[in-house]
């Protein structure tokens, strides 16, 4: 059998094309992102980015009505833009398979806020897959199409960073061909349309599906004990599992695949069969407080450490990414294992230089953070790289959510009666996903706002996805791109330009005039994502004329990385000069404008000594 | 090369390799070989990537487990048995994840943070990063990955240099590893890249490093 490394999000995107999937939509989001670029590539399917999490559940919910297998795939903050799709797609099934994919981040390597999105299984009572590895997140993609139709139930195949972002060795299975039937849509309005009398007819029915779901749960194999000691009995799902029999590799284990809902007699089972029974999860006690409620005994350590919460989670971190260390170091503190936690190194390593994330040189968000650094403007921010306009030395960032939150905060500040002059900052993708109905709401409501959306043209944070204004969907072919002044000015917004991002001097009048008139604008700041491969190819670093510059440290408050402190002197005010790293400037320029004695030479003085010297 | 490097040459105990560099220098690419050897050896493999809002010039962490069976994909501090570091602070950095008695291959080559440039900080010099690497680990083995890439024409083949210095601490057969490399990189590289792991290897085994 043929055994390929693939990260858990390439096996979750092979698992759906063995699946027979038709239709994938998602929005890009770290860790979920590589799922839906990794399906678009295989021969027969179609898969696009939709503008935000709950037009691609509704895209998928459509597809899985119309006969034909479909996914949705997000991060877990997503779900939430989502939710309300989610629930009506619980309400009323599908007639194809069905699964909604969550990518949950615990510690937050990229996101705003840690959630567990088990919790939605039980929300909307769905069945909810969790998968340890990629072997795992392939055959859990396959099983929860078949539960999806064996149960007429959307399924949630709920993943982890961890999982999400590992290589770990998979058998490939063939593909179940995707169904070429024709397509009758369904004409079933008590279940597909859900007015109340439909509705509440329909939520019986779901109450059921679940009764038959445990039943189903405990025979699955997706749920499996592994009998060793009888001392320690383990309970886990996802990731933890790994952690588990790193950790405890006598105890016996009952790894559930599916965590919602949890197999009654199968855990009573495994309970009865060993000494003390622990439940080791990441993140909420989803599995353990389910335990509680059947009445079984769970070992809880006396040792003081208890929350004084009634949905307290015992013996792990409730908070945070597990790993072995942490895993062990509880059990110890718990008294379930002798010993020490692992050795301590006692070398004294100091302070290191950090390398802390910032704005890349050359990023064509770089000019706006630093006039309105200076202008010292409130700045609702959003989500997206130009989120790091918050690092030091620009500073420019107060506020920032999640994604659209800004132009509607910035609204909420103003017509509360801040006198200040609220600004929101949003890119181009987050502006197309949550940030349309907000400027609405502030032309029609008319505050104040001056919203800059950064059209760097591409979904820039997660990587380069197409979005509906890059002219491209995500399977290469060619589309609409959308007119963002067009849009802004149909919202009811009268004040509206579109500037050269690094053109400083035309940011800075414009955002000082705007200050000055009682109405809601928008500054389109819009130039290319300098990484992006057509920008590539403009790089060209600049120099600093040596002779100029007296080390004002003007063109440091913009904050790049390729602007460096060198070693040479200004004689008058003996401070260090200005110098340019060659191998990390682009060109861009911004501090060439910046600089107040043409002590940076453009690109043009720059080919002009060339050509000369 | 030393007995102590044979004896984690075993399937029965784990091998777990920590790669750590900054943005932009094939850290990733790298790991992707090294779990593709495993494989190759008849190991089971995991192989993590830790991304976070990692921009260009920000650490860059990945972890490949070799064993029988491998559980945890990621590697909790004092766990790892070899770290190889693709920029030598970057292997202080990390040195809390190494095993007592563990190995480091560095990359001698700096890559300035901007915390060093603006000059808030200073960059720790090559007799500070080798004297606190040597209380913890039991051999280090330092390459000048650029500088042998950059004789060979692209200094971007630094990691895979740095692969052949791997390659001689970790097995007396390079082939897995050739046949890996071939694998992975683009044809128009591939006779760079070959010179590039050999170069690496060279430089271990005949004591350079």
């Amino acid at each position: 059998m043929v055994k390929r490394l693939l990260s858990g999000n390439e096996a979750v995107a092979r698992g759906a094309w063995e699946a027979g999937v038709k239709v994938g939509s998602g929005y890009p989001g770290t860790p979920s992102t590589e799922i839906m670029e990794a399906f678009a590539l295989f021969p027969g399917v179609y898969a696009e980015w939709a503008p935000n999490e709950k037009v691609a559940m509704d895209v998928a919910i459509g597809a899985a009505y119309a006969g034909r297998r479909s996914f949705c795939t997000m991060k877990h903050v997503g779900v939430n833009v989502a939710a309300d799709s989610l629930f009506f797609g619980a309400m009323t099934g599908i007639e194809k398979g069905l699964v909604y994919i969550s990518a949950d981040d615990p510690s937050m390597h990229s996101s705003q806020n840690e959630q567990d999105n088990r919790q939605y299984a039980r929300f909307a009572r769905i069945p909810c897959l969790d998968p340890a590895d990629s072997q795992e997140a392939k055959d859990f993609m396959v099983a929860a199409f078949e539960i999806s139709e064996m149960f007429d139930t959307p399924v949630l195949l709920r993943l982890t960073t961890r999982v999400c972002h590992t290589s770990t060795p998979v058998e490939l299975g063939p593909q179940h061909e995707i169904d070429a039937s024709p397509i009758s849509y369904p004409r079933n309005p008590a279940k597909y349309c859900m007015i109340p009398t439909n509705a509440r007819k329909r939520h019986g029915v779901i109450e059921h599906r679940l009764d038959e779901l445990v039943k189903f749960g405990e025979t699955t194999n997706l749920n499996r004990i592994e009998k060793r000691s009888a001392k320690l009995g383990v309970i886990t799902g996802g990731i933890a599992y790994q952690y588990a029999r790193e950790v405890f590799p006598e105890a016996s284990i009952l790894k559930l695949g599916m965590v919602y809902p949890i197999p009654v007699d199968l855990i009573r089972e495994f309970a009865s069969s060993v000494e003390k029974v622990i439940v080791l999860e990441e993140l909420d006690p989803f599995i353990e407080q389910q335990i509680r409620l059947l009445g079984i005994e769970l070992y809880s350590p006396d040792n003081g450490n208890h929350s004084l919460r009634a949905d307290r989670k015992t013996i792990f971190p409730i908070a945070g990414e597990l790993n072995t260390s942490i895993v062990r170091n509880s059990a110890i503190e718990a008294g379930l294992l002798a010993g020490e936690s692992n050795p301590v190194l006692n070398v004294e390593i100091g302070e290191l230089p950090s390398r802390p994330p910032t704005l890349c040189p050359g990023c064509p968000h770089r000019s706006t953070f630093y006039l309105l650094s200076k202008l010292k403007v409130p700045v609702n921010g959003d989500i997206g790289c130009y989120t790091l306009g918050i690092a030091p030395p620009l500073n420019a960032m107060h506020t920032v959510g999640c994604m659209g939150a800004s132009i509607g905060v910035a609204h909420g500040a103003a017509i509360a009666g801040d006198t200040e002059r609220h600004v929101a900052v949003i890119g181009d993708s987050t502006f197309f996903h949550t940030g349309i109905p907000a400027l609405i709401n502030v032309a029609y409501n008319k505050s104040n706002v001056i919203t800059i959306i950064m059209d760097n043209r591409v979904t820039g944070m997660t990587g380069h996805q197409e979005n509906p204004g890059t002219g491209k969907t995500l399977q290469n072919q060619d589309t609409i791109k959308l007119d963002i002044e067009a849009l802004v000015k149909a919202c009811g917004i009268n004040l509206v330009k579109t500037v050269e991002a690094y053109d400083v001097a035309a940011i800075e009048s414009t955002l000082k005039e705007w200050l000055k008139v009682e109405e809601p604008a928008v500054l389109i700041t819009r130039e290319e994502c300098v990484l992006l491969p057509s920008a590539r190819k403009r790089w060209m670093p600049l120099e600093v004329d040596a002779e100029k510059c007296n080390g004002c440290t003007l063109c440091f408050r913009i904050g790049c990385p390729a602007i460096l402190k060198s070693s040479e002197m200004d004689p008058k005010f003996n401070r260090p000069l200005a110098q340019i790293d060659p191998l990390l400037c682009t060109g861009c320029e911004i501090c060439a404008q910046v600089c107040p004695r043409d002590a940076i030479r453009f690109r043009d003085q720059m080919i002009k000594a060339s050509s000369e010297g | 090369m030393m007995d102590n490097v044979k004896n984690l040459n075993s399937m029965e105990n784990p091998i777990r390799y920590m790669l750590v560099g900054v943005g932009g220098q094939g850290t990733i690419l790298a790991s992707d070989v090294l779990a593709e050897v495993g494989l190759k050896m008849g190991c089971d493999v995991k192989q993590a990537e830790i991304h976070g809002m990692s921009q260009r010039g920000g650490s860059v962490i990945s972890n490949v487990v070799w064993a029988k069976q491998v559980f945890s994909p990621i590697i909790s501090e004092g766990e790892a048995d070899v770290l190889v570091a693709f920029e030598k602070m970057e292997a202080l950095r990390f040195l809390p994840y190494l095993k007592p008695g563990g190995i480091v291959l560095v990359n001698d080559y700096a890559i300035t943070p901007v915390t060093v440039s603006a000059g808030k900080m200073s960059y720790p010099d090559n007799h500070e990063i080798h004297s606190k690497l040597g209380l913890v680990c039991k051999g280090q083995y330092w390459v000048k990955g650029v500088e042998i890439a950059e004789s060979l024409g692209n200094a971007k083949a630094a990691n895979v240099v740095l692969l052949g210095g791997l390659s001689a601490l970790i097995g007396e057969d390079a082939s897995p590893w050739i046949e890996a490399i071939v694998n992975r990189v683009p044809k128009k590289y591939l006779e760079l890249n070959q010179k590039a792991f050999e170069s690496g290897r060279e430089a271990v085994l005949g004591g350079k490093a």
